[in-house]
């Protein structure tokens, strides 16, 4: 009986070692560390919500993977959108830019890409924010980013092809390159009718500034 | 209680499967050593989970449930309690109808197979042939 758990012991030590094996693994083929090709931009200026025919226009610079982006969507952002974007008083303009610092940052931007291509950007868009526990854990999110993926509708076929492909790697590094250009050094930085957003983060500033430019205009 | 043994131990590696792949699917794991199939296809699929939960999950449930009945039943005083020997085989037998629908998915509706799905599904038959032998031996 005593040899019985002593191999019951050494199994479990066993597995319990290989598993935390894995789980500290980096990521064999860790999709931020690819190559990106160069920005061979496609004259593409991010996804939008919103009417056309808004008067105001909010870019947002963004990195899927920083905290306080995801903060602010899905704290401040519905709130925008119930406000100011559904009553066609914004129209709302993402770009991406992915840190440096972040693993995974460009890799989300490219699958939330690959959405956007069929149609369902802001649906990947949220999923990415509002499941933002990928983003802690430091593990490569291919899987968990393919579930996303299939709960936005998506069909996976056409998001492998696209995302192996890294079809969209040159937009996302040309948004990159604009918004340096433009100062942005963190995110998420807004620019209000192309003028820097300096104020708070917050949907009521965000109605503030809105309320103040739609005004003096009148 | 040499079954017993048996299936403590065989279920407890279907446990440590299960939970690879459970740890997996919460993103702890980053990717599957797969080696032949497609582990990472079945996982995704819309069948990888039942009621918001990852299936995987419920397999780690179960083989836990398995290897502290088996453990119990080890016990001096429970060693010639037949009930034991019937919970046991009724538990394999759940595990082995839900493995044979998960195999079903996999060959027939998602097209992809995943060894550590295919080795619990063997694990757990191997669970259940032990436990009928039990049975058999018990009447």
């Amino acid at each position: 009986m005593k040899g019985f758990y002593y191999l019951l012991g050494v199994v479990a030590i066993g597995s319990g070692v290989a598993l935390w094996y894995e789980a500290q693994r980096p990521a064999g083929t860790a999709p931020a560390g690819s190559p990106t090709p160069v920005a061979a931009t496609d004259g593409f200026r991010g996804f939008t919500l919103g009417s056309d025919t808004a008067r105001v226009e909010v870019t947002e610079y963004s990195d899927l993977e920083c905290p306080f982006c995801a903060q602010f969507a899905t704290v401040q952002m519905p709130v925008i959108r119930e406000q100011l974007i559904a009553t066609g008083r914004v129209r709302w303009r993402f770009r991406d830019f992915p840190l440096p610092g972040h693993q995974y940052s460009r890799y989300a931007a490219l699958v939330a890409q690959c959405a956007g291509e069929q149609g369902r950007f802001w649906e990947m868009h949220d999923q990415l924010f509002f499941h933002h526990q990928w983003a802690q854990t430091g593990k490569n999110p291919r899987g968990l980013f393919r579930s996303f993926a299939r709960d936005a509708g998506l069909d996976l076929a056409k998001y492998d092809a696209c995302v192996d492909a890294q079809r969209y790697a040159g937009r996302i590094q040309a948004s990159v390159e604009e918004g340096t250009a433009l100062g942005v050094n963190g995110t998420p930085t807004f620019f209000i009718n192309g003028r820097r957003y300096q104020g708070r983060s917050t949907s009521d500033a965000f109605k503030a500034a809105v309320d103040s430019l739609t005004k003096s205009r009148k | 209680m040499r079954q017993r043994q048996a299936i403590a131990l065989l279920a407890l590696v279907g446990l440590f499967v299960a939970l690879y792949l459970w740890l997996y699917k919460i993103g702890i794991i980053g990717t599957l050593q797969c080696g032949v199939g497609a582990c990472e296809q079945v996982q995704t699929s819309r069948y990888a989970d039942l009621f918001g939960v990852p299936v995987a999950f419920y397999g780690v449930v179960g083989y836990a449930v398995l290897l502290t009945v088996a453990l119990l039943g080890l016990r001096p005083r429970l060693l010639a309690e037949r009930r034991v020997t019937l919970a046991l085989a009724a538990l394999a037998t759940v595990g082995v109808v839900v493995s044979l629908y998960l195999t079903y998915l996999e060959l027939f509706v998602i097209h992809a197979i995943c060894r550590w799905c295919v080795g619990s599904a063997v694990i757990v038959t191997a669970i259940w042939v032990v436990a009928l032998s039990a049975v058999r031996r018990s009447m």
